[in-house]
């Protein structure tokens, strides 16, 4: 039966996972993301799942068992946040790499020291590289409802995805979702038929072997085209899970991008406060608007830079640092998607690039305001105007 | 238990052709444990010589399903894949319905120091597995350096012998009681060169309802610098001196398995191998009888917890 629950981020989480029924879950607590586990362990007791719940000593083990699981020819998950991911990062490239389909809930948090607990984008932003498909969630119900697509994005393309919600403003947060009927969500993932599972013992099969830099190049060429091909999986899994379920996300989402002169490129939870900032300012007529940028891996950098392009200004929210590198994370691949794709003729394009701004803001969780967003379309609407800007990188929220 | 005749008779599962040094007492291991252990297995392996010079892509040397995903997580990863064969065996959706032996190999680097963590966890779950750690005290993959297992005064890249210092400055970790305070069903310790010992082990440890542990002595000729065609005797010379002693703990029992007729003086087997030679460099002699010391105090320990009579 579909019903509507009041719940938290990480229960929403773990309620997606008891749907799921994965045949292994290997997993380790970890703050803000503990309860993910805690909440699964207990359906695992009362018997709710037919998982076998390995509770590993360390992250690390938690993604190499996860791995084994995978590779043996069982759907296989786990959980983890800030540390925990960066403890499981050498793991993280093996599991792309021997393209194992592994669905990882992952909660955002900041990374130490100084040692935090609190939200930033600061962990999984530090393993966009890893060969692993990235989903960033605004709110319980997009990490439900995305739980849920990524089973099948990850068995379809047989590479492995996180999903990921912001620590505290999310996982802990109550909010009202809309679950289906645990066979509803089995009838959508389907059963999981591996190719070459390590446990079909009439097949035997090496999986781990050494590559040297006769094979090792092709074999990372491949893993490099799946990720290039996964774009059109995800959006049709999106339209079927609308059919089934009556709502869909996209890749990115555009709020008010219609006639909007300048816009706010933002991940996470944060477009919920921005779409409340946008709401005030089309109230006063500014031609304002907001794109969620919903799956960072696989970077759609041409269908986002041509939802930009038109703009005169375009500000990018990072929850993470550079630490010196061009700028954010976010930024940094937005504009060089833009640099390189326009829907505007090649002739036209000249001097036409929407002017860029990065914001760093909401580090180790520090709260973000709509006055705050506010504020960065009012130097949005000064840079579209022609106003010089003095730095690319500016810093919401921070005493100087 | 089978003879050396029928074991010479069971189809080999690690093929032949692989890269492993001429002498090298790693694929002895792998072969004798793999032979007597009944089938079908499934096998996972560290990083370490055994694993690169038997996978090399496009080729493998093991018959059977093989997994190796990194350095220090051997046990972690045989984990997981004991635990799917758990779940989708109870769900009844094995790809072949049958009574699968996972074994796990590594070396001492990847289990006593860099992967203690992943291996102490698994003990502990109790997951239905055989690790065997072919121990031959040194990073040997990566040029002979030190490891928590090489003996005192032994001679590696990383504890050299120097103008103030005599190599290895420590003494080595016992892993093997280690692993009997986990409480697994079975603990053995085994060396190269006595395949009955070893066969016997590797039988007595798939028997149990739980994790194993087999800590088998190896010699390495390039870090031991030792002849290659006296793998096996260093290996029985290291029994016979007491410097590696045979001996089982099942469900908390010690048992001596192998009892020398004529406990050996250690510099015999010392003298066998280059790591050691420095030791016999005057000035060095008080570090010698140190070393006679401490094995014969482990020696007595040992025969004391075994139930034996001291000597």
């Amino acid at each position: 039966m579909r019903k509507k629950l009041a719940i938290t981020g990480n229960e929403a989480v773990a309620y997606a996972m008891k749907q799921i029924n994965p045949d292994v879950v290997a997993a380790y607590p970890i703050t803000p993301a503990t309860e993910i586990v805690q909440i699964f362990s207990q359906y695992v007791a009362d018997g709710e799942v037919n998982t076998e719940f390995v509770a590993v000593e360390s992250e690390h083990s938690a993604m190499s068992a996860t791995i084994g699981a995978s590779a043996a020819g069982s759907r296989a998950m786990t959980a983890t946040s800030s540390q925990g991911l960066a403890l499981m990062f050498e793991m993280l490239y093996i599991a792309s790499a021997l393209r194992l389909p592994i669905v990882m809930p992952e909660v955002n948090r900041s990374l130490s020291a100084p040692i935090n607990i609190h939200a930033d984008h600061s962990d999984t932003m530090g393993a966009r590289d890893c060969g692993w498909l990235q989903i960033y969630c605004e709110n319980s119900q997009e990490a439900y409802d995305s739980l849920i697509q990524a089973v099948r994005i990850a068995e379809e393309s047989l590479l492995p995805i996180m999903v990921t919600i912001d620590g505290f403003i999310i996982s802990h947060a109550m909010e009202a979702v809309d679950t289906f009927d645990n066979k509803e969500v089995q009838n959508f993932i389907g059963k999981y038929k591996p190719a070459h599972p390590l446990l079909d013992i009439k097949h035997p099969i090496t999986i781990g072997a050494i590559d040297f830099n006769d094979y090792y190049f092709e074999h990372k060429r491949s893993q490099i085209e799946a990720m290039n091909n996964v774009e059109p999986v995800i959006l049709k899994i999106n339209e079927e899970f609308k059919k089934s379920f009556g709502r869909g996300y996209g890749l990115f989402e555009e709020y008010m991008m219609q006639d909007a002169e300048t816009a706010i490129v933002v991940i996470g939870s944060t477009a919920g406060t921005a779409k409340v900032a946008v709401d005030n300012l089309r109230k006063q007529g500014k031609k304002v608007g907001l794109l969620r940028l919903r799956v960072f891996r696989p970077f759609p950098a041409e269908k986002l830079s041509k939802a930009l392009s038109h703009l005169k200004a375009v500000a990018v929210l990072d929850r993470s640092t550079g630490m010196n590198a061009y700028a954010g994370p976010v930024c940094t691949e937005v504009a060089s998607s833009l640099y390189t794709h326009s829907d505007l003729p090649a002739s036209q394009q000249a001097g036409k690039k929407p002017k860029i701004l990065n914001y760093i803001y909401g580090l180790g969780g520090r709260d973000i305001f709509v006055e705050d967003i506010q504020k960065v379309y009012v130097d949005l609407e000064n840079v579209a105007k022609g106003e010089k800007t003095e730095k690319l990188i500016n810093y919401i929220g921070v005493r100087e | 238990m089978p003879s050396l005749k029928e074991l010479s008779k069971e189809k080999e599962s690690l093929s032949g052709g692989h890269r492993l040094c001429a002498g090298c007492g790693a694929s002895i291991v792998a072969r004798q444990v793999l032979l007597t252990a009944p089938k079908p297995l499934v096998v996972t392996c560290a990083t370490g010589c055994l694993e690169v010079a038997t996978t090399i892509f496009p080729y493998t040397a093991w018959e059977m399903p093989w997994m190796h995903s990194a350095f220090e997580n051997a046990a972690a990863t045989c984990s997981g894949i004991e635990s799917a064969y758990q779940s989708l065996k109870k769900q009844g959706t094995l790809p072949v319905d049958a009574n699968i032996n996972f074994i796990t190999f590594g070396g001492d680097g990847g289990t006593y120091d860099i992967g203690l963590q992943s291996l102490s966890g698994a003990m502990e779950r109790g997951h239905k597995m055989l690790y065997v750690c072919y121990n031959n005290q040194a990073y040997m993959n990566t040029g002979i350096q030190r490891s928590s297992a090489t003996p005192k005064g032994g001679f590696t890249t990383t504890s050299p012998v120097g103008k103030v210092k005599p190599g290895k400055e420590q003494s080595r970790k016992d892993l093997t009681e280690i692993m009997v305070a986990h409480n697994i069903p079975y603990v053995a310790q085994a060396v190269v060169g006595d395949w009955r010992d070893l066969t016997t082990k590797v039988q007595k440890a798939l028997s149990k309802d739980g994790p194993s542990f087999i800590n088998v002595l190896t010699p390495c000729r390039l870090g031991w610098g030792c002849a290659p065609e006296k793998t096996l005797d260093i290996g029985r010379l290291a029994a016979d001196t007491c410097f590696w002693p045979l001996y089982e703990v099942e469900e908390g029992v010690y048992k001596l398995t192998h009892k020398p007729k004529e406990k050996k003086p250690i510099i015999k087997l010392l003298k066998l191998q280059d790591r050691f030679k420095h030791l016999f460099k005057k000035g060095n002699e008080a570090l010698l009888a140190e070393i006679q010391e401490d094995i014969d105090k482990k020696w007595k320990k040992l025969l004391f917890l075994c139930g034996e009579k001291s000597e």
